[in-house]
């Protein structure tokens, strides 16, 4: 148990690696072919099914969401399963909390919910245009490629952290870099 | 059949996501500004139990790989851009989803961002299918392919350098 409740994460890290290796044996017992973990490809399938309803002919044209084949998979579902465990594990210990603002943004951008609101949509669109150009984001590159050592894994994901951590520290500072 | 074992997975990763605070906006930064490694001490375990799984399974000949291809242009740029993008939101896509689990709401406005960033991505695919998914084309390959050892190999020195990282994580308190 540390302060906030939580569990050690070595912990729940372990038990993700187990979750993770399972899910690879059971899927390829059962549907011939394994899944690893992954996620943002959901993305692109639910942006696909969205614009189906709206301008079909669009994505029926479109060299991507043809490859992708938009339709609802096991991604999806796992995705979904996401929301549904983090919110059945935070009611389960009361830390469930509606936040319309996180803490450290409000402290460092005290403008309101709409500055909060343009900047998170703004990098959630720069965040997945990098992650399906790179092939991948933490959970498919970072959790599911590194485990297999792929080189395209390891890769991305120093990718991931030089530019989170180069931005992260510009837009809020940081400590010294603990090697100085 | 495939639908209810994703949505059990999940159920399950989510859980745990929550449960070791990772997803977390404070954590998620924290992390990026070097002041808290809870998330990449998740992550490394996470990799670690895996890594050593995956590996013992597919020696066994119950499983297979399965490598994404590595194209350098590719995964430097996008990987690169996807960092800026997470360092602005705060989350990545599976932390974004859990985070709105936890009641986070505003996690929301990354996840139309991200819907939008995707429709978008589909729309320049055509021009960078031949450009900068070209360059520095290497192919489906594993670190154990590449320097010709046995996975163990690296596996072994994977171990320790993770070990010795979260060594250090808990002398300086971080």
């Amino acid at each position: 148990m540390s302060s906030n409740g939580g569990w050690n994460p070595y912990l729940a890290g372990a038990l993700v690696g187990i979750l993770a290796v399972m899910s690879v044996v059971v899927t390829t017992q059962i549907l011939g072919k394994g899944s690893y973990l992954g996620a943002s490809t959901t993305f692109v399938r639910g942006a696909g099914l969205i614009e189906k309803q709206i301008m079909p002919e669009n994505v029926t044209q479109n060299d991507y969401f043809v490859r992708t084949k938009i339709k609802v998979d096991w991604q999806m579902m796992f995705v979904i399963g996401i929301f549904c465990g983090a919110l059945l594990a935070s009611l389960s210990d009361g830390s469930f909390r509606k936040e319309k603002i996180p803490p450290m943004w409000r402290e460092r951008f005290p403008y309101g919910v709409w500055c909060r609101a343009v900047a998170a949509f703004g990098g959630g669109v720069i965040a997945i245009f990098g992650a399906r150009l790179a092939g991948g984001c933490p959970s498919g590159h970072g959790l599911s490629g590194v485990m297999q050592l792929s080189l395209s894994g390891l890769v991305a994901m120093a990718g991931f952290m030089v530019g989170g951590i180069v931005i992260a520290r510009a837009i809020y500072g940081g400590r010294e870099y603990p090697w100085t | 059949m495939d639908l209810v074992l994703g949505l059990i997975t999940g159920v399950f990763f989510g859980f745990l996501l929550q449960k070791g605070r990772v997803l977390r906006f404070e954590k998620q930064i924290g992390f990026l500004r070097l002041i808290d490694m809870t998330i990449i001490k998740f992550m490394l375990s996470a990799i670690l139990v895996g890594m050593v799984g995956i590996y013992l399974f597919l020696d066994l000949g119950m499983i297979q790989l399965n490598v994404k291809s590595t194209v350098l242009g590719a995964q430097i740029i996008g990987g690169l851009m996807f960092g800026v993008g997470w360092a602005i939101f705060g989350y990545c896509p599976g932390t974004a989803v859990g985070a709105l689990g936890e009641g986070r709401i505003h996690a929301l406005w990354g996840i139309f961002g991200m819907l939008v960033g995707a429709a978008l991505y589909a729309e320049a695919y055509p021009e960078l299918s031949e450009t900068l998914l070209k360059w520095g084309v290497v192919g489906k390959v594993t670190l154990p392919e590449l320097l010709q050892v046995n996975h163990w190999v690296v596996i072994g020195g994977f171990f320790f350098v993770v070990m010795a990282f979260f060594v250090w994580c808990e002398k300086n308190r971080l």
